[in-house]
């Protein structure tokens, strides 16, 4: 009784919360509901013209999808036409998207892929491809920097969980990069894979006596992508080290002498000690990556600016340039949506996958 | 177990040793090829890269690219602001977010469950899903200055200090540490008429070192290295924070020297700072593992 009286205080509960939540709600949530309102919209950052409801508009711009299979162009007897390299020829695209009613769903869109089907041709068309790349190369970059890089991190705190002396010094070291700025980081990384002086040419030709071609690593874009994947694992892996160091600190000791005692291997202890024991650790870092690597932006805006021939572009950079660079705000909204959207799916799915199994 | 020959020890502590100095040197040498290179002249710098040279100190070594640095872009200037936008910003939110969960923890009043289940929903939320709807907000907000009531915020340092005062990883951090402080404690003051803010400010803050290290290193490290929200709202050149301040670097005549210059200028205090603090930073990064 006088216990509740004593900590119940509605006035000063609010007065003290009232500030942060306030921030929050201002900065947080506004603008997180305020971006699936705009996103029905056709606002602009400064505009002469007043705002209007335009449904799903932007989603059907963004994502609008079609397929459309071309049969070969055949001659009066029915015979596939070839041209001089005997490639079949097939009727152009233009008839099917330029103002032809009887297609009028694919009207405007532009070939995103296309592979042969027998004689046919299968042709997917996108309204908006270059947002689709960036889906692809965002999705790509998610699906291979969490695991590998979640990975890496593990051998790591193996490594680093070991009783070595001086090994704390070890642990500060593989830590670093996680204190300097991606954005730094990205401009030293631009330096280390350019494709004339670049440090990492001039190692591997060195290594190799000579063998080896230089590359540009940033200016092809086969190799783009992945060069961007491997800077920033070697960037942010220290910081989920620490993560599962914590999650390995957790596991008792007793686990391990009752192993060694059963004479178990060093594979059997990883396996049915130290595995099970970092369950939940596993959970979050999974989660944390995938956020973080959806969120790929910096390291694009300074290395490669989208290119070459899109090969970098990405979800966040899309919102950006399109919400800030052409000030349209209701479509760098929409691709916001899309985002939160993904990564809250990619997350339950995480959350699914590796839920507690009783 | 069973044979234990000293020589086979000795030959497997070496090479455990080897693994870690191998991985030390991949996570080590760009940053010292950055540094190193800052020191030498454009043409030196070039032709090092084919050689471990790249990584020494050596032939013409002087801090000229520092000083073309400072004539090519007002470095002084960009490293104040980004000072003051993160301190102002570490400062303000270690108190808003510490008191709000003070509520929390401490307090019974209507509505404080709905309000903390809202904040930790946010954690969900990147930043960059709600960057774009933001900049329009903050391009309308009205603002009460010397000069009389304005609207818009881009160029200032409040747009680039208020949107990350509060927020909900520092604030569960917070109500973390809190949570097991003694109860009794604070009834107890309760009991001889302390005030609440008494109680805040005499009782659970000189307790709270720990947390308050572990959110302020955080804090600082995400308000040092913005990049994507000065980029959008700061186009003037007075309120330019270090990393848009890059920007200057990487323009048509590349002077990789200067820019060596600048990267290592702006990150040797961090990783000064981090070395003297590093059991503070590796702790506090762990922090935000171990409860998820």
């Amino acid at each position: 009784m006088s216990r509740s009286r004593l900590t119940q205080s509605n006035r000063a509960g609010w007065a003290m919360a009232l500030p942060g939540f306030g921030l929050i709600a201002v900065f947080i949530i506004l603008p997180f509901f305020l971006a699936f309102g705009l996103s029905f919209t056709n606002q602009r950052l400064i505009s002469p013209n007043p705002t209007e409801w335009v449904g799903f508009d932007n989603y059907r711009q963004l994502m609008g999808l079609g397929v459309l299979t071309l049969e070969p162009e055949r001659d009066e007897a029915g015979a596939v036409i070839r041209d001089e390299d005997g490639a079949i020829e097939y009727p152009r695209l233009r008839g099917f998207t330029r103002g032809n009613p009887d297609y009028a769903h694919l009207d405007g869109m532009r070939e995103w892929l296309s592979w042969g089907w027998g004689e046919d041709r299968v042709v997917v068309l996108a309204r908006d491809v270059v947002f689709m790349t960036a889906i692809v190369n965002t999705l790509t970059f998610v699906l291979v920097v969490a695991p590998v890089q979640a990975a890496i991190a593990l051998g790591l705190a193996l490594l680093i969980n070991q009783r070595l002396r001086g090994i704390n010094v070890f642990r500060t070291i593989y830590f670093m990069p996680v204190v300097v700025s991606i954005v730094v980081v990205s401009l030293l990384w631009r330096f280390i894979y350019d494709g004339n002086d670049g440090l990492l040419n001039n190692i591997l030709s060195a290594l190799s006596f000579g063998v080896f071609e230089p590359v540009d690593w940033l200016g092809n874009p086969g190799t783009a992508l992945p060069a961007i994947m491997a800077m920033s694992i070697w960037q942010a892996v220290g910081f989920h080290m620490v993560i599962w160091l914590a999650g390995l600190q957790t596991i008792s000791p007793t686990l391990y002498e009752a192993a060694e005692i059963e004479g178990s291997s060093r594979w059997q202890t990883f396996r049915y000690v130290t595995w099970p024991g970092l369950r939940n650790t596993a959970v979050l870092i999974l989660i944390v990556i995938t956020m973080q690597a959806f969120a790929l932006f910096a390291q694009i805006d300074v290395m490669t600016g989208g290119g070459p021939l899109d090969s970098t572009q990405t979800i966040v950079f899309q919102a950006v340039e399109r919400g800030y660079g052409k000030q349209d705000i209701s479509g760098g909204s929409t691709i916001s949506v899309l985002l939160f959207l993904l990564v809250l799916t990619i997350s339950l799915i995480q959350r699914y996958l590796t839920r507690e199994r009783s | 177990m069973a044979q234990i020959d000293p020589s086979n020890r000795g030959l497997r502590l070496a090479a455990r040793y080897a693994v870690l100095v191998l991985i030390a040197v991949i996570f080590i040498f760009p940053l010292v090829f950055m540094v190193v290179s800052s020191l030498k002249p454009d043409q030196q710098l070039l032709s090092d890269t084919g050689s471990l040279r790249a990584f020494l100190p050596v032939g013409d070594i002087g801090l000229g690219n520092y000083a073309a640095a400072f004539q090519r872009a007002p470095v002084g200037l960009f490293i104040f602001n980004s000072v003051l936008v993160t301190g102002i910003t570490v400062v303000l939110s270690l108190l808003v977010c510490s008191l709000a969960a003070f509520a929390f923890v401490f307090l019974e009043w209507r509505g404080s469950g709905l309000l903390l289940s809202v904040i930790l929903a946010t954690l969900i939320v990147p930043f960059e899903t709600i960057a774009i709807p933001l900049l329009l907000i903050v391009n309308q907000l009205p603002w009460i200055g010397l000069d009389g009531l304005s609207t818009g915020w881009l160029n200032s340092y409040r747009v680039q200090i208020l949107p990350f005062v509060s927020d909900g990883l520092t604030i569960f951090l917070f109500v973390q540490y809190f949570r097991d402080l003694p109860r009794e404690l604070i009834e107890a003051s309760r009991v001889e008429g302390a005030s609440w803010w008494m109680i805040y400010r005499r009782i659970v803050m000189p307790l709270a070192g720990p947390v308050l290290a572990t959110a302020a290193i955080l804090k600082f490290l995400v308000m040092y290295n913005q990049y994507l929200w000065p980029l959008m709202v700061v186009q003037e050149e007075g309120y330019r924070p270090v990393m848009v301040g890059l920007q200057y670097f990487f323009q048509l005549n590349r002077a990789w020297g200067e820019i060596m210059a600048y990267l290592s200028l702006i990150t040797l205090p961090v990783l000064a700072f981090y070395f003297v603090l590093q059991r503070a930073f590796i702790s506090s990064i762990a922090s935000t593992g171990v409860k998820g």
